[in-house]
């Protein structure tokens, strides 16, 4: 006997829905005790984020570091990895990014330098990610330690090298100097003026562009090439992958090269185009956030395109807030916190509930069905 | 002499750097034997910490801080408990959402409550009769014989003067040690780690565990948060756990989920923080070692740990499963 079919929207569109509709329930709900209006809290951060071109601008800014870390996230969980070391892949991306920058910027065209700035973040993030991916595929130690362990020495090495190495002489602040000015990638507001567009001043720059490309680009390699195939099959059953001839080991280490390779994109966007600096803890929590992007998103990067928007209106209307309501904007995290809670760790909480609803209301018997029962 | 008093002073400090860590690895071992992974330490470390300072604040009293502390910590972990045993949920996105839902409240909250930037008062404030932090505890005589030499610095200095919370860790090892190798219930406990089915077929719920140990695992880690907050600095600032969490995760795997492993392991992490805050570095016959280096050891230990290289350290076997009664 057949079991009675939900169709594939309940689980791609409604039951996503119901678990962001009880993740903002419970931001309202926190909200309201916080004595601020939820309504008027959303109104607020809209405008804040869409209002003008100069929150827009900002909006788009956290969107292109959002698209970045998600993506990453996203390519590992394909192959049933969990990527937390976005963060320090991340990091070590910044410092492939400043040391193009502050070796060949102003020496080189920044048509020249760019392709080379944009391998060196791509592969000094790959690398981070090479050592826990290549323990887990054959020494069996597992990636979601290894990688917190990365991100820890990341940051203590990055520590090192900017105290040691980076730090022009005489400068009191831990940061590298200001690369030349030739090497920073354009502001979408520079470029509009030259058509003739006013925008206002934002960190904007053209790494969206690039964000959007490596958006694309990921849904070509994940569902258009064999190693994509492979990446999946091995995420899905690995057993099964393994018996199809596919070697586990090196399908390991290709997804997290390729999700290294994403996170270290992400210093494009805030290093070489808007600080135009190596600073201290400049990822600052946003590898993290890439796992709740990617939840959200549930791994596709037009998902993942769409959330990194939610995300980047949600940073930059959270700091509106602050203006206007006095509130701390670190709120914004504890609606990062929900959503990863609802759409991931209890994504299966309201599974069964909606499927049974579902069934006993909509769901009409077609005359195939009866045949079969 | 000199070499003397700087080793004991080290060795104080290690004990005052280690007692989180040791806390939070127990609480671990609990978790992670009954095969919960918990990355989740480092968040109930946060929100424990901020709810001990906030109700040791309002109420003025330091054990009313340990009680808010503890339950917020518990709260927190059967909010794992649910999302991991009672629906399935992966185990390390139902940690992170932990850890970053408590990052994010504790900020929030702190800044709703007492406008400081996140910061609690501080629970020394003898204007406005405050004092509500935890006081060392002095043993008898040790100011007597601080002065006698070697034997007045390891009791005055090394032993006494340390928070009651210092002993408690100390004393908690041999106590859960007990618990989980010589008791049934920590037979069982580990027996639903390794093989829930075979404990399920014995008739013993593995929720049931499962919820046990996770409520255990939130206590412990409520006293590292407690301890950090009310009897260290006195005060709750914005991210003060620091990682401390993720180390004592470190700390058990290198201690191969066994207290007295993790004990040596906090202890070696702890003689690492303490050299760290000491000094600018080390230096070994004339290569001088930065201090980051240090601060890095025991996230590198534990990598090399665990790829292997130096022993080898076997998780539970059913670790991040779920399990799923069978149904008809």
């Amino acid at each position: 006997m057949s079991q009675p079919r939900v169709p594939g929207w309940i689980y791609v569109v409604v039951i996503p829905l119901v678990n962001i509709l009880l993740a903002s329930l419970a931001a309202g709900l926190l909200f309201w005790y916080l004595d601020i209006n939820p309504l008027q809290a959303v109104a607020t951060m809209a405008y804040g984020a869409f209002g003008d071109s100069y929150g827009l601008g900002y909006t788009l800014y956290y969107t292109t570091s959002f698209i970045f870390t998600g993506l990453a996230v996203a390519v590992a969980f394909h192959c049933g990895l969990f990527n937390i070391g976005g963060e320090g892949q991340a990091y070590i991306g910044a410092l492939g990014v400043g040391i193009v920058c502050l070796t060949l910027g102003g020496k080189i065209p920044l048509l020249l330098l760019l392709p080379i700035s944009i391998i060196a973040a791509g592969a000094f993030g790959a690398l981070w990610a090479l050592i826990p991916a290549w323990l887990q595929a054959y020494r069996g130690s597992h990636i979601v330690i290894t990688t917190i362990m990365f991100n820890f020495i990341a940051s203590a090495l990055m520590g090192y090298l900017l105290i040691e190495v980076f730090k022009p002489p005489g400068s009191m602040s831990v940061e590298s100097a200001i690369f030349p000015e030739s090497s920073w990638i354009p502001k979408v507001h520079d470029v509009a003026a030259l058509v003739g567009l006013d925008l206002q001043r934002s960190p904007l720059n053209l790494s969206i562009v690039w964000a959007l490309l490596s958006a694309v680009g990921v849904y070509y390699f994940v569902w258009q090439t064999r190693w994509g195939y492979e990446i999946r099959a091995t995420g899905q059953n690995s057993g099964a992958a393994e018996y199809a001839g596919i070697h586990l080991g090196k399908t390991v280490v290709l997804a997290m090269l390729v999700s290294g390779m994403l996170a270290g994109f992400f210093a494009l966007n805030v290093v070489q185009g808007e600080a135009h600096q190596i600073k201290l803890s400049l990822v600052n929590g946003m590898g993290f956030t890439g796992i709740a992007v990617a939840l959200m998103g549930r791994n596709h990067p037009f998902g993942i395109v769409l959330a990194s928007l939610l995300f980047g209106f949600l940073y930059q209307g959270g700091g509106e807030l602050q203006f206007e309501f006095g509130v701390d904007p670190r709120i914004i995290v504890v609606l990062q916190g929900l959503v990863i809670l609802f759409s991931g760790a209890l994504e299966k909480m309201m599974k069964h509930p909606i499927e049974r609803l579902y069934l006993k209301y909509f769901y009409r018997p077609t005359t195939t069905d009866a045949a079969e029962a | 002499m000199e070499a003397f008093n700087s080793l004991i002073l080290i060795l104080d400090a290690t004990l005052r750097v280690a007692t989180p860590l040791i806390f939070a690895a127990l609480a671990g071992m609990f978790s992670e034997r009954t095969g919960i992974v918990n990355i989740a330490l480092e968040g109930k470390i946060l929100a424990s910490a901020f709810a001990g300072a906030a109700a040791a604040y309002v109420t003025n009293s330091p054990w009313m801080g340990l009680l808010a502390g503890v339950m917020v910590s518990v709260v927190f972990a059967w909010m794992h408990a649910f999302a991991t045993v009672t629906h399935n949920g992966d185990h390390v996105v139902s940690g992170m959402a932990i850890n970053i839902l408590a990052a994010g409240l504790t900020a929030a909250l702190g800044n709703f409550w007492f406008r400081q930037g996140g910061n609690t008062p501080n629970l020394v404030d003898p204007f406005n009769d405050i004092d509500a932090r935890f006081t060392p505890i002095t043993f008898p005589f040790a100011d007597q014989i601080a002065d006698v030499p070697i034997i007045g610095g390891i009791y005055s200095e090394l032993l006494s003067g340390h928070f009651l919370l210092v002993y408690i860790a100390l004393l908690a090892v041999p106590v859960c040690w007990f618990v989980m190798f010589r008791t049934r219930f920590g037979l069982r406990m580990r027996a639903v780690g390794e093989n829930p089915s075979a404990v399920d077929t014995a008739g013993i719920s593995v929720t049931g565990m499962r919820y046990l140990s996770l409520t255990i695992c939130g206590v412990l880690a409520g006293l590292a948060g407690v301890y950090l907050s009310v009897a260290v600095t006195a005060q709750f600032l914005p991210n003060m756990s620091a990682g401390k969490g993720y180390m004592a995760l470190a700390a058990l795997i290198f201690g191969k989920w066994h207290p007295r492993g993790a004990l040596l392991a906090c202890l070696m992490f702890g003689v690492l923080q303490a050299i760290a805050d000491r000094s600018q570095g080390a230096s070994l016959g004339g290569f001088s070692i930065p201090v980051q280096a240090i601060e890095a050891l025991p996230y590198i230990l534990t990598v090399i740990l665990l790829a292997g290289f130096i022993g080898k350290s076997i998780p539970p076997k059913a670790i991040g499963k779920p399990y799923v009664k069978e149904r008809e």
